[in-house]
């Protein structure tokens, strides 16, 4: 397992640090399921740098990390729909809860093929719409040209949750040491690109 | 001029260990917690400066007189022989002192600023070094209860303080160090118990067990977590704040439980840690508030 460097520290501090200022000052103004669902997601982002911090790298050997990797997709996704996709509220959230636990179960009581497919699905809907969302709306001039960073934290975190997942699943896309080298600073590039769009939302 | 710089700054070199720069530097950080929670109209960088050097005065005027009498102890223990005082760097007699000058200097300076924050301050020197660590420490596992309440005594006197009186916030900010303080040094007690039962100092794992002391830990840190919650409301943070405050509780509790149903060396270990993190967060959270 790769040893925690200094920097490895120091990104990861960053990224909890600007997670946090996200959860205190960044969210106000939304509607309240949005709030707490933004909350859930960087206070996920934020417990994780710390506990990596703590732990070191080891502590993504624990199962329920495929677990917790797909909550911050889905959380943070389901507040952008909540709040800029009135629509399809009800139907994303019904989708939220049955894919968690449909991640949930599959991770512990069906892993192999069923747990994959569960997980893909999940994933890429969610990180898709974090992607796409933005996007859509800052071309359609329904927000700002700013709000593209969300996007393109989606498609990091897209990138890192998949990663980190299959890799759980014992069916890595690259090798795990590479993973480990480069997850901290994927977490900081996505936490900032997610503050600094909101911010400009 | 430039040799007695030189043979001040080789002294102080050679005292450094003996002040325990993080735990007092935590301990201090709580008091200006406490104090700048308290929104004092008359707060001021000059009281702020005079809060912080009074309570670091006194904490490590306290924390060497204890190393000066846990001197046989610590020769004892292999993560403590190195300090200055069991290695001969310094004697016990320029240990005591020294303890005795820097602790009646910080009471000093903190009766004259007020008289029950002065008094606060010393019940906090006089609890640890004479409760815990001259009276209890080598008689019973339970001492630990006395070192707690000494812990929590910097943020208590800052708050009283601010507010002019011992209030209800004071008193939860000081039970949250309280129930912080045991994380920590049953902690150590597990993760170093040969060397505490070489020195033949009773602890809560020599005498109840580890998984005892695993369940205390994690109700001491569950209930920290409870009395930082109890303190933030009374301090009134605003809704921003609460929810950062919600994210840390939860991740204290989601450790706490862990180690509970998955007993390891590594998860209290980890808990402590973050549970220590989560003392500096929220303090350094109750201080950012009053901006």
């Amino acid at each position: 397992m790769k040893k925690m460097s200094a920097i490895d520290r120091i990104l990861l501090l960053l990224a909890g640090l600007l997670a946090a200022y996200q959860i205190v000052f960044g969210i106000e103004g939304a509607p309240a399921l949005s709030i707490w669902a933004y909350t859930l997601a960087f206070g996920t982002l934020l417990l994780a740098g710390l506990l990596l911090i703590i732990f070191g790298f080891e502590i993504l050997d624990n199962p329920l990390v495929t677990v917790v990797s797909t909550m911050l997709p889905l959380s943070l996704s389901l507040g952008l729909v909540w709040e800029h996709w009135p629509a399809w509220r009800n139907a994303y959230l019904v989708f939220v809860v049955v894919g968690f636990i449909a991640v949930a179960f599959t991770r512990f009581y069906r892993p192999g093929k069923a747990a994959v497919i569960t997980l893909a699905v999940v994933h890429s809907v969610a990180g898709l719409l974090i992607f796409l969302l933005p996007i859509y709306m800052s071309l359609r001039g329904l927000a700002p040209a700013g709000f593209v960073f969300v996007g393109i934290g989606g498609a990091l975190i897209g990138v890192g949750g998949l990663l980190l997942s299959f890799l759980k699943m014992g069916k890595p896309v690259i090798s795990r040491q590479m993973i480990l080298t480069i997850l901290p600073l994927l977490l900081l590039l996505m936490t900032a690109a997610y503050v600094v769009g909101f911010y400009l939302d | 001029m430039t040799q007695l710089f030189t043979a001040l700054s080789r002294r102080f070199r050679r005292y450094l260990p003996l002040f325990k720069s993080l735990q007092t530097g935590l301990l201090v950080l709580t008091g200006l917690a406490g104090f700048m929670s308290t929104r004092c109209p008359f707060m001021n960088w000059q009281t702020t400066l005079a809060v912080a050097g009074s309570l670091t005065l006194a904490v490590i005027g306290s924390t060497i007189l204890n190393m000066w009498y846990d001197r046989d102890i610590d020769a004892k223990m292999g993560r403590t022989t190195a300090r200055p005082i069991p290695s001969g760097e310094v004697s016990p007699t320029e240990a005591l002192i020294l303890g005795l000058v820097i602790s009646a200097l910080g009471v000093a300076w903190a009766l004259s600023m007020d008289v029950l924050y002065g008094i606060v301050v010393f019940a906090g020197l006089f609890f640890d070094v004479v409760i815990y660590t001259i009276w209890l420490k080598r008689r019973t596992p339970w001492s630990i209860l006395w070192g707690g309440i000494a812990g929590g005594m910097p943020v208590l006197a800052g708050h009283a303080l601010g507010s002019g009186r011992i209030e209800w916030v004071g008193i939860v900010l000081a039970l949250a160090v309280v129930f912080w303080i045991p994380t920590h040094i049953m902690t150590f007690s597990m993760r170093y118990y040969d060397d505490y039962q070489s020195a033949g100092i009773p602890t809560f794992p020599s005498a109840y067990g580890f998984a005892k002391t695993r369940m205390v830990i994690a109700i001491s840190s569950i209930l920290a977590g409870a009395m930082m919650a109890l303190a933030a409301y009374g301090v009134g943070l605003t809704l921003g704040y609460w929810r950062l405050l919600i994210v840390l509780t939860g991740g204290l509790l989601l450790l706490a439980v862990s180690s509970l149903m998955r007993p390891s060396e590594r998860a209290n270990f980890g808990l402590f840690k973050y549970a220590s993190l989560y003392m500096l967060g929220i303090m350094l959270l109750l201080m950012l508030v009053v901006q």
